[in-house]
């Protein structure tokens, strides 16, 4: 058998072709799933002996006064939830700026550490520790009692201020990990500047008004666009630990909704339509943000 | 040499001197902020930490007091039959079980697939390198959806099979950015004299490249870990057999059954001598007890980590 040499840059390609494949299977192949939006899916049925509807699907979406309502809710409470994570993203900064002018290091080190740690739990732990806490029967409310105050509040299982309330697990969860990110920029600052201020008589909040935020500032943009880049990926585990039947009306995010509607009442179609829409709408907003990158600091994020 | 370890030195000594003094100079008004300060950080602390001893001491005091809430600060009549009890949760040894092996299995897949991905995109004289790499990186950035992923998997047949939890977490194209952009940093002479003595990719690969890229690796794998162990929405998505169920997924399911209990008032006990808010609580301190004892390390090398991501794929 003749051994048949291969040139260099084709052997290295085979090696990388299984990865590729995997790629393909597992990131493009699913593409093929939108088609089910244009469809009667029946699950089970092939799609090809399913109806075929054009865009009836998309049109129901928004001409059901059911199915209006509905999505019109889902991505109320989407925005709600989104631009009060928006609103809370300064602090995670600021946290780093005011913590990086403790004089002790170790001090610094600690409050790091153990800030960082509820980032690496998972929504249902969140959930179990909420409880825990807020629960109807949970050590707030106790002592709430106990002390006299008597008025038990209800964090969990109402409809108000369900926003407010994820926004801040959502901030409690991350503050201490995103603030690592400002960390390091502020390590990475040229000190002379601090040096010339201080020789200016600049005081320690006029050093953080006048040098550190500006200097900052980079970062969080860029930290910014990125999150309006993912705007409609609220994701999904936070809503469904968080979510019952007292609070449904206002937790529901969109990924939650395209689980509900798909997963649990079975209206694939429907679900893969809204899902087709999302995902249009999130790859508009990259482009957005990435144009906006390139109009501000002239690189592009992505 | 020695003479300028010795300047060193005295360099050192000189800093530090420099830093006393100008502790020393440490004016009122820093003495003031220094003391706001570490009260507000402890505080902010506090509420982070908090929690979590509270969920401690709960699981290891007298079930009794945990239900009147009379535990704050120090764990009272401290026993550990909470810990003994949960041994006869349904399902709960099975569920340890999977929830190690999956965590286990996806990481070590994943370590290897992404790095050998990553590898053989830094050889830019691969055919159709440019294209390749762009059709790979480019799925950072859409995705086909919960469904469409969904019905994919379904079609490959990993609903209800442990492989669920492998094969879709193999190769992340993130991390496949950061491991590649490190090699591409490390340089290619050791690679070279590698080549010259004969040796081909492959070897290369495990025996040069992977002990090489040990800290962004270990990143990455920790990270990959965390996920694992922390991801119930898999389960609930693609397992109907209780066999494969998750801890994560066990609590999750513990959790909305309270919820559904709670409006219920005469709930059987099922759990004898320790109560249900007992078994909710210890649970959850085992899903949370290993990732305590792992995250300090993730976040030493999670820095390098971000510094390595602002360089673009």
């Amino acid at each position: 058998m003749k051994k048949i040499r291969l040139s260099e840059p084709v052997k290295l390609f085979l090696y990388v072709l299984p990865a590729l494949i995997y790629i393909f299977i597992f990131k493009y192949l699913p593409l093929w799933g939108w088609a089910i939006s244009f469809f009667q899916y029946k699950p089970g049925l092939p799609l090809f002996k399913c109806n075929f509807v054009g865009l009836q699907n998309y049109i129901q979406l928004f001409g059901n006064a059911v199915m209006r309502t509905n999505l019109i809710r889902v991505l109320k409470n989407t925005f709600g939830i989104q631009i009060l994570n928006f609103l809370f993203m300064p602090v995670p900064m600021l946290f780093a700026i005011f913590l990086s002018e403790v004089a002790s290091k170790r001090f610094q080190k600690l409050v790091q550490t153990v800030t960082t740690l509820p980032h690496f739990i998972s929504w249902v732990i969140m959930f179990s520790l909420a409880t825990c806490m807020f629960g109807s029967t949970g050590l707030v409310n106790t002592t709430l009692q106990n002390v006299g105050i008597c008025k038990s509040i209800n964090v969990l299982n109402t409809n108000n201020n369900v926003w407010l309330i994820q926004a801040l697990l959502a901030l409690w969860k991350s503050m201490g990990w995103n603030a690592i990110i400002y960390f390091a920029a502020i390590t990475g600052l040229d000190q002379s500047v601090y040096e010339a201020a201080m020789v200016d008589g600049a005081s320690r909040m006029q050093k953080i008004r006048y040098i550190t935020i500006p200097l900052l500032l980079p970062t969080f943009f860029v930290l910014l666009i990125m999150s309006i880049g993912n705007f409609l990926n609220s994701g999904i585990d936070q809503f469904l630990a968080f979510g019952n039947a007292l609070n449904k009306d206002t937790i529901e995010v969109l990924d939650l909704y395209v689980y509900n509607l798909g997963i649990k009442n079975g209206q694939i179609s429907f679900s893969v339509a809204v899902g087709v829409m999302k995902s249009l709408v999130a790859m508009v907003l990259f482009a957005a943000a990435n144009f906006f990158s390139k109009k501000v600091r002239g690189t592009s994020v992505f | 040499m020695v003479i300028s370890l010795k300047q060193t030195d005295t360099l050192k000594k000189d800093s530090v001197r420099v830093e006393k003094s100008t502790k020393v100079r440490m004016s009122t008004q820093d003495k003031i902020y220094n003391v706001i300060a570490i009260i507000v950080f402890s505080v902010i602390t506090l509420i982070c930490f908090y929690p979590f001893y509270y969920l401690m001491i709960c699981t290891i005091s007298d079930q009794q007091l945990v239900e009147l809430n009379k535990i704050y600060m120090i764990p009272k009549g401290i026993n550990f039959r909470n810990y003994i009890e949960i041994l006869n949760v349904q399902n709960l040894a099975n569920s340890a079980f999977i929830s190690v092996a999956r965590t286990l299995v996806t990481t070590t897949v994943s370590f290897f697939c992404t790095s050998y991905m990553a590898y053989f995109f830094t050889k830019q004289q691969m055919w159709g390198h440019k294209f390749w790499y762009r059709f790979t990186v480019i799925t950072m950035y859409f995705s086909a959806g919960l469904i469409p992923i969904y019905l994919n998997n379904r079609m490959l047949h990993l609903n209800n099979s442990f492989l669920v939890y492998v094969v879709p977490s193999a190769i992340s194209v993130y991390n496949m950015v950061l491991v590649k952009t490190s090699i591409e940093s490390m340089g290619t002479e050791l690679e070279e004299s590698a080549r010259l003595d004969g040796a081909g990719y492959l070897t290369i690969f495990f025996r040069i490249i992977l002990p090489l890229q040990g800290p962004i690796l270990a990143t990455v794998s920790l990270f990959t870990a965390v996920n694992q162990w922390n991801d119930f929405f898999t389960t609930k998505l693609y397992i109907t057999n209780t066999k494969l169920y998750t801890l994560q997924y066990l609590l999750y399911e513990l959790l909305s059954q309270v919820t559904a209990a709670a409006n219920q008032i005469n709930n059987a006990d099922p759990y004898a001598s320790i109560t249900p808010t007992g078994i909710r609580l210890t649970l959850t301190a085992i899903v949370v007890i290993p990732i305590i004892m792992v995250y300090p390390f993730i976040q030493r090398f999670y820095v390098k980590g971000i510094m390595l991501g602002a360089v673009k794929g």
